[in-house]
This record gives structure tokens, sequence and C-alpha cells, in this order.
């Protein structure tokens, strides 16, 4: 059954369009993931699915249900969590407050302050510690746990490696399984080819605002998600030849 | 003996703008909106009680809780109907709004009262004091009122930090956008804001007023002054700071008084102006306020 079923969307920020007539579908419990180059539209398809970007056309179908026109406090209560690129958690409040908050969807499911911080040990030695005062990786393990503390059906995860080191990115992609096997289902953009085609069942890749190459993460050669990844780069090669 | 006593009755004045200030502090805090008619609207709440006791025959003491219902009511619906849009317009928009309000509200007052003062008498609790020693005596209302302050800030700030609405509160004021993504309507989360604020400022006003026996339309543009006054030098966002900012500021303008009749507001402001030069972030402000 699709979770997630996203047809001709368009959308951009005033006269600036970022993506030009995407279609993607998310069955339950997979985990698809978004690939493109830096500026193709990943983290607007992302907005546009939680409701932060309104799409200009388009239609974002969950569950089954058209939610193009919900505003986005609501899609969080009906099950879309999104884990902003940046993190974005709030720095006055501390750990356990930031996850606490995370609970406002009010929906139930396995996650609450136990089951989280079981899954992301680190987080209960500093749960009483002001999130301004956390280091990027920990700050990241929080805005995923804050995320999941809404029981989300489908969790959207933007950029969660950005600026971290190695080592800790395999600590929070550590958690993905557990999140997976919960039956939440995951649509995830992340720079790191290798890191995503570790993890992906499906993948869709996005160049210049249109979907360009779309399958299974087997069915897929590495060598046609790489010409894809970078077609931008030798399509402005073209561009700049005279 | 007369500078100990007029440093007591400064702290007991203290209360009231504590109060006050406490309102405004949270509505700055939560929205940066810096409500130009918190002093009306106190003044508001002032009439309020003084109304709901004179003419609908409600016992004093209950006439508190008639004016933090009905201006708390107002408070939701001011935010729903006009400060919200304001907020979506532009930055100036909210202040402007408050501007109006806070034009708008003496005004009807002298109309349908005149600008005379509205009578609100709590009779011998007015002028009942304790006596410490020969020279020093503190007056049961203020005291009251001081002790109200103290039980007002300690059940906002548990509210605050103890409850799921109070962290949601904190949590737009540092990130509303954020809020939105965990499923929380950021305009419910203000008309609450604004809600509690002008609940509060209905205690203050009614104290107030109560301290006075009565109101007048026009009082309330001066006690904004010394409300907003106060959350400065006690310090944006924290609300123990505004107990401390009321206190310094009551303290500085009864000991104004004792040098001199003409002193007091003029003594408030230099300290004021002496906090912000010396001090900008407030006296128990954490960091400078951008």
């Amino acid at each position: 059954m699709s979770v997630l079923t996203v047809d001709n969307l368009a959308a951009g920020y005033q006269d600036f369009q970022a993506v030009f007539d995407i279609s993607l579908e998310l069955q339950e419990g997979r985990l698809l993931a978004l690939v493109g180059a830096n500026g193709a539209g990943k983290t607007s398809v992302l907005r546009a699915i939680a409701g932060v970007l309104r799409p200009w056309e388009g239609t974002i179908r969950f569950g089954g249900k058209d939610v193009t026109a919900v505003p986005d406090h609501q899609r969080a209560r009906l099950g879309i969590g999104l884990v902003p690129e940046g993190r974005h958690l709030f720095p006055t409040l501390t750990v356990e407050e930031n996850l606490l908050v995370g609970a406002a969807t009010k929906r139930p499911g396995p996650w609450n302050l136990q089951s989280v911080y079981e899954m992301l040990p680190l987080l209960r030695d500093r749960r009483r510690r002001p999130a301004a005062r956390l280091s990027g990786g920990e700050q990241q393990a929080v805005a995923i746990g804050r995320a999941l503390m809404g029981n989300p059906k489908l969790l959207l995860l933007d950029e969660v490696s950005l600026g971290l080191a190695p080592l800790v990115v395999d600590q929070i992609y550590q958690a993905v399984p557990a999140i997976r096997s919960s039956g939440t289902s995951i649509l995830l953009v992340e720079q790191d080819l290798n890191r995503t085609l570790t993890v992906a069942d499906d993948i869709v890749c996005i160049l210049e605002g249109r979907v360009v190459l779309s399958g299974t993460s087997q069915g897929l050669s590495r060598e046609a998600i790489t010409e894809a990844y970078f077609g931008s780069a030798r399509s402005l090669a073209r561009k700049a030849q005279p | 003996m007369n500078w100990i006593n007029a440093i007591v009755q400064g702290i007991m004045l203290g209360g009231v703008f504590a109060i006050a200030a406490s309102g405004l502090s949270l509505m700055f805090g939560v929205m940066r909106i810096a409500n130009l008619a918190h002093g009306d609207l106190m003044v508001l709440g002032g009439y309020l009680a003084a109304v709901s006791a004179k003419r609908w025959g409600i016992p004093v003491p209950l006439t508190i809780l008639v004016s933090v219902a009905l201006l708390g009511a107002l408070g939701w619906g001011l935010q729903r109907a006009a400060l919200d849009r304001a907020l979506r317009t532009s930055d100036m928009a909210p202040l402007l709004v408050t501007f109006g309000v806070s034009v708008i509200i003496p005004n009807v007052l002298v109309e349908l009262f005149t600008s005379n003062s509205e009578p609100l008498s709590i009779g011998q609790l007015g002028t009942a004091s304790i006596h410490f020693g020969s020279d020093i005596s503190v007056g049961w209302f203020p005291l009251i009122t001081l002790i109200a302050a103290v039980v007002v800030l300690g059940a906002l700030e548990l509210f605050l930090r103890r409850t799921q609405p109070g962290r949601i509160l904190r949590a737009t004021s540092d990130d509303a956008p954020t809020v939105r993504l965990l499923g929380i309507n950021d305009r419910r989360v203000y008309a609450l804001a604004t809600a509690i604020s002008l609940a509060t400022v209905a205690l203050a006003g009614t104290l107030y007023t109560m301290k006075q026996g009565g109101i007048t339309p026009f009082e309330g543009q001066l006690t904004v002054l010394f409300a907003f006054e106060a959350v400065i030098i006690g310090g944006i966002g924290s609300l123990w700071g505004t107990l401390v900012g009321g206190i310094v500021l009551g303290v500085a303008q009864s000991v104004g008084a004792q040098i001199s009749p003409d002193l007091p507001l003029l003594i408030g402001h230099l300290v004021f102006l002496a906090v912000l030069a010396l001090r900008p972030q407030g006296i128990l402000g954490r960091e400078a306020f951008a």
C-alpha cells in the first residue's frame, strides 16, 4: 500500500522555481532516498510534502488522502514528521523538553521518552542539558528523537549527516533499522551516495527539479545513479561550451 | 529610619510593577510584540473590577476573578482577530495595533465613565498596617500585593517549566516555524500567550485600583512605561528578573519621594537609564537582547 503519492509537483520560492513536475510513490514500510546534487530540489520536495512549502501545482496524497491543501501542523498530526535540514532544535529548552514538545502531535505509537532514550542512549545522559550546548551529532540525534516522539507514519529525513564527522553519522544511521521496524516509512535526502545505497530500498534521482531516474536500489546500477547525479555538472559543462 | 521605611515601601510598590511587567515580558518573549497598550489594558482591568463591584454587585474580592477572566478572554480574541493578522503583515504592524488599542481604551472609558475616578474600596484593608518598631510600618494591602506577585510569578514559572503548554510556549518563542512541524498551531499558542498576558495585567490593574481606591482612564500611559522599565531592569525573558526589576523601580521611586516629592519618577527613570547603560541585558538577564 502506498503511504505517500506525489503527482506532478511543482514548487518554488517567489520567482524561483525549484521543483518541476516531480512524481514519486513510497510504499508502506519502505525507505526511499532522493538523490541529487546540491540545488537539485530535494529539500524543496520534502518541504512541500511536510506542508512548509506550498506547491504551485500537483497533488500530495498521504495514506490515500489528498493533503495538498492541509497546513503543515495538521499534516504533522496526520503522521508526517520532518527532521529539517539544520536540525532546528529549540535552543533554550533541554534535550528532554525538546523531545517532549515532539509529542505534541498526540499520536499514539511505540515512541516515547523511554524508547527514544533506548535507541539513542547518548541523549539520556544529556537530557537536562540545553539543546544549544550540544555537539552537532547530539543535536541531530535530538532532532530525530523529537520527530519520532510524534509517532509519524512517514519520517522525512533531510540531510541528517550534513556537517557531521563520519563516525557520528554512523551512529545516527544505526537508528534507521529500529525506526523502520516500528513500522515507519522513511523518505531520505542524503548527499552521501554510498550511504544512500546501503540503506535505501528505492531511489529517485532528481536533476534540476526533475526526476531523471528511479527504481529499486538493487535494480539500478551505480553507474546509472552516478550519471544521473552528476548530470547537472555535464549539462552545465555543455552549456558553457560555445 | 525613614530611609529603611522608604525602601520597604518601595519593595511593596514593586509588586504591582512586577505583575504588570510579567505579562508584557511574556508577549514580547513569545511573539516579539511590544504591547504599547499594556498600561491601558491594566486600567481597563481596574475598571472591570470597579464596575463589576459597583454596578453588578459582585463582592469586592471576587472582582479580581471577573477582571482576570474578562481580560483573559479579550486577550484571546484580540490575538485571533487583530494581532495575528498584524504579525503576518510586518514587524511594525503589531506595534501599531497595540498603539491603536492604547488610544481607544482610555477614550472609550472617558465616554462611558467620564474622567472622574471610578471607585473601588477595600474598606479597612486599605489602611490597615503592621508596625515594626516605632518607624517602620507595612500596609497589609501592599504586602498582599507583593505576595500575589511572588505567587503569580512562581505559578507562571511552574507553568512554563513543568507543563506541556508551557514548554510549547517556550518552544514557540525559540522557533515558531518548527513547532508547526510538530503538530502545533502557533496561532493558538500566541492566543494563549496574549490571554495569559492580559489576565496577569488585569490582576495588576485590579490590585492597583484597590490600592488607589479608584481608577481614572488615563493612568495607564505612565504605568506602561514602568512596566517596560521593570522588564528591562530585571532582564528580558527572566520572570524573576521582572520581580527584581519591579522592586528596584519601586525602591528607586520610593526613595526618590523621600528626598523630594518631585523626584520619584525622575529617579526611577534615571535608575532605568543607568541599568540600560551599565548592564543592558538587565540584572538577571542572561544574554544581550538582540
